[in-house]
């Protein structure tokens, strides 16, 4: 026989699954939340996701041509733009919410080597960066529900509770409260988290010891103990399920070593107790994040999986 | 009852359907048979026969090159047309002796033990030896050697590796619903090696049929007990079949003798068995022949010499152009870009796909999603080892532990960005293995 077969290094068989495809669930997992954000804030709210997803996808696009290398196809750009979105409040002028996704895909991932060399959630970072350029637009909450039609200047659960009013623990449960396009309801973000983890995109690592150690942090330190009205409010707003089961999450720029993965979360709850409870803010499970993704090269070298077997190399050496 | 597993593995499409409930069908010798002297792990077997001298089926026609060796036999009767390099599954070209079969078929007289019951360790091991049987689930380690560990006493289990983990491949499960007795019968024998041992014979819980055959053909052996694995790859691996087993841990600087382990494969106890009681030689073994591209997929008992382009004929060829064919299983299995190739002690399947998944994927970059620890049996971290690898960082890659990888493919299966993991860290644990023998 002399035709020639073609050849490669084993494995020869290959899963499924693929980096669009993880995409893709994300952002199937991420509409519920992005849907009920539409429904709560309006169509404008669609605008400016709009906007983000198109500005991440057209930097990675026009970046692309520069380097001659077309990414936009496995979709993370989508995410970063999608996620990016539904942390904007829906009021933020347009041309902000371009900037934003421009500053996260050129500026975080693509100067950095795009995708997986980043070393922070672009989507967070450029909301850092929007928060800390434009603090007046970036916190400019509507009141959403009856209200909304003769929108005021509305503040955030947290806000309110801060300054020591009262709130309905169930209306942030279900999301009929203001804060940022994507972060109100709970209960969409939970559906839109069990889909991932249905799938096995994420696990319970990351979120669950972030959002146990901030539940901890919060009885410990929160000054009201185990009050669990306040307690569900705290877990249920600021963003904290968006930032727990969506962007800490994020494959990137959390610890890949299953240790490092509790400590990252333990050090994200403790950082956004310390950021709602200690500081000026009502708010902190972005630059908690943002921090957390600073560490976590130190915190993989020190959380390395012990071989099978032990620490073994004898018998060659 | 409990059932016996690891940490980490994958579930591969595990496509023994195509050729699991098919009786083994023997095939004759051509007229050609190639014989490589280096078919096992040591040193290449010394030939012992010269250019155009005949030879008959069952002589030996290389000794082994030393303690860590075999010797090999002709599968058939005929004249010794060459010793050359020929080339194998691997891509090397190895000094082969290379045989003019003259289809008579004459036989050498086996020397057949009166007793069996009778012989000493040292005989047992001696038959072994003689035989040139190697570990036939493809390592190839010389068996009278895997046998012969310091201290025998220490020795407490004895496990038969059932698992055939590997996709695709049905051979072990054949050979276990054909001919169970001589697998009980070849463990036996190996465990009279053992005093203190105990055998287990491991099979995976998607051969059930295997599961209770066996158990009922061992009930009244008080030293042999048959154990259901939970069925995922690498479950048959040496390491994780051990610890699946008996819980016990050993990394590369181990032997399984040194948890008091030795775990030999069916092909290879049922070639024990033949070896001990029958006198024969290693000399045919089951390769299963399947793939999509395959007209008659089934298992094939098949001489070694005979080349993989002979069993295709015998098979009635391609049902469909193939695209890929594979030595051995399609997790560690070796691609071949042509079928000339020679069966050895240690081939174990031919595989011929009509689509190839490997380059119909484009590698991207690592997103980290860590997929390749989880799955990883070793608990390394291969994307991190691959990263190391790829910048020939050799400091990052031992201190990470690369040499605990025990290159089942995992990682490269799994990655989602199609990254050739396994690939990388084998190369890199080459140049170290190598640097590490001057």
């Amino acid at each position: 026989m002399s035709e020639k077969f073609k050849v490669s290094s084993n494995p020869h068989v290959r899963a499924a699954s693929s980096t669009a495809s993880i995409m893709m669930l994300v952002v199937i997992a991420l509409l519920p939340a992005a849907g009920f954000g539409i429904y709560n804030f309006g169509a404008r709210a669609a605008l400016v996701l709009l906007v983000t997803i198109v500005s991440c996808v057209g930097t990675e696009f026009l970046f692309g041509l520069y380097k001659k290398k077309l990414t936009i196809t496995d979709l993370s750009a989508v995410v970063t733009g999608l996620l990016l979105g539904m942390n904007l409040p829906v009021t933020i002028p347009l041309w902000m919410a371009a900037l934003g996704g421009v500053f996260a895909i050129l500026v975080v991932k693509c100067l950095f080597g795009g995708l997986g060399q980043n070393f922070m959630n672009p989507a967070l970072a450029a909301r850092c960066f929007l928060v800390i350029s434009f603090p007046r637009q970036m916190t400019n909450f509507i009141s959403t529900g009856a209200g909304a039609l003769d929108a005021y200047t509305g503040a955030t659960p947290l806000a309110l509770i801060k300054s020591g009013e009262s709130v309905n623990v169930m209306d942030m449960i279900i999301g009929k409260t203001t804060g940022t396009i994507g972060e109100t309801s709970m209960i969409a973000i939970v559906i839109g988290a069990c889909i991932l983890l249905l799938f096995g995109v994420i696990d319970l690592r990351v979120p669950g010891s972030y959002i146990v150690s901030f539940a901890i942090f919060t009885i410990l330190f929160g000054g009201h103990g185990f009050e669990p009205a306040y307690l569900s409010a705290q877990l249920a707003g600021g963003g904290l399920m968006l930032g727990a089961f969506f962007m800490a999450t994020d494959y990137v720029t959390r610890p890949i070593t299953a240790r490092g993965q509790y400590v990252y979360g333990i050090f994200l709850g403790i950082m956004t107790g310390i950021f709602r409870f200690l500081g000026p803010g009502a708010e902190g499970v972005s630059f908690a994040i943002v921090l957390g993704n600073l560490l976590v090269p130190l915190i993989e070298k020190y959380t390395r999986p012990i071989p099978f077997g032990g620490k073994g190399g004898k018998r060659h050496g | 009852m409990a059932k016996y597993t690891f940490r980490g593995g994958i579930h591969p499409y595990d496509g023994k359907d195509i050729s699991k409930d098919k009786p083994i069908v023997s095939l004759e010798a051509g007229s050609v048979l190639v014989f490589p002297l280096s078919q096992h792990i040591g040193a290449p077997a010394k030939p012992i026969v010269a250019k155009g001298d005949h030879v008959l089926r069952g002589q030996k026609i290389a000794e082994a090159g030393g303690f860590v060796s075999a010797p090999v036999h002709s599968s058939v009767s005929g004249t010794v047309k060459a010793i050359e390099p020929r080339r194998v599954a691997s891509g090397d070209m190895v000094m082969s002796i290379v045989i003019e079969n003259d289809g008579q078929n004459l036989e050498v007289a086996y020397d057949v033990p009166k007793d069996i019951e009778a012989l000493t360790k040292e005989q047992i091991l001696t038959a072994i030896r003689e035989a040139g049987i190697v570990g036939m689930g493809g390592a190839g380690f010389p068996t009278h050697v895997k046998l012969s560990p310091k201290e025998p006493d220490k020795i407490e289990y004895v496990i038969a590796n059932c698992a055939e983990c590997e996709p695709y491949l049905t051979s072990d499960y054949r050979r276990m619903l054909e001919e169970p007795e001589k697998l009980v019968e070849g463990l036996k024998i190996i465990l009279r090696l053992f005093d203190k041992a105990q055998g287990i014979i491991a099979i995976e819980d998607n051969k059930p049929g295997c599961i209770t055959l066996l158990r009922s053909l061992t009930k009244n052996e008080t030293r042999i007990s048959v154990r259901a694995l939970i069925t995922k790859y690498p479950q048959g691996g040496e390491r994780s079949l051990i610890y699946a087993t008996t819980g016990r841990q050993i990394n590369s600087s181990m032997l399984p003798a040194d948890v008091g382990c030795i775990v030999n494969n069916v092909d290879t106890i049922v070639a024990v068995q033949r070896a001990v009681t029958e006198g024969k030689p290693l000399m045919e073994r089951i390769v299963t022949v399947t793939g999509d591209a395959i007209k008659n997929p089934r298992n094939y008992k098949v001489p070694t010499g005979i080349s993989y382009t002979e069993i295709l004929e015998f098979a009635g060829g391609f049902a469909e152009k193939p695209e890929k064919i594979i030595c051995g299983g399609p997790m560690m299995g070796v691609a071949i870009f042509s079928t000339d190739i020679p069966v050895t002690k240690t081939s174990t399947a031919l595989l011929a796909f009509t689509k190839d998944a490997v380059s119909a994927m484009e590698p991207g970059p690592c997103i980290n999603c860590g997929r390749c620890l989880e799955v990883c049996p070793g608990r390394v971290m291969p994307s991190k080892l691959a990263d190391a690898a790829e910048r020939f960082d050799e400091e990052a890659f031992l201190e990470m532990h690369g040499m605990e990888c025990c290159e089942c493919g995992c990682c490269s299966f799994i990655c989602p960005a199609k990254r050739p993991l396994t690939q990388e860290i084998k190369s890199m644990r080459k140049i170290q293995l190598a640097k590490r023998k001057k």
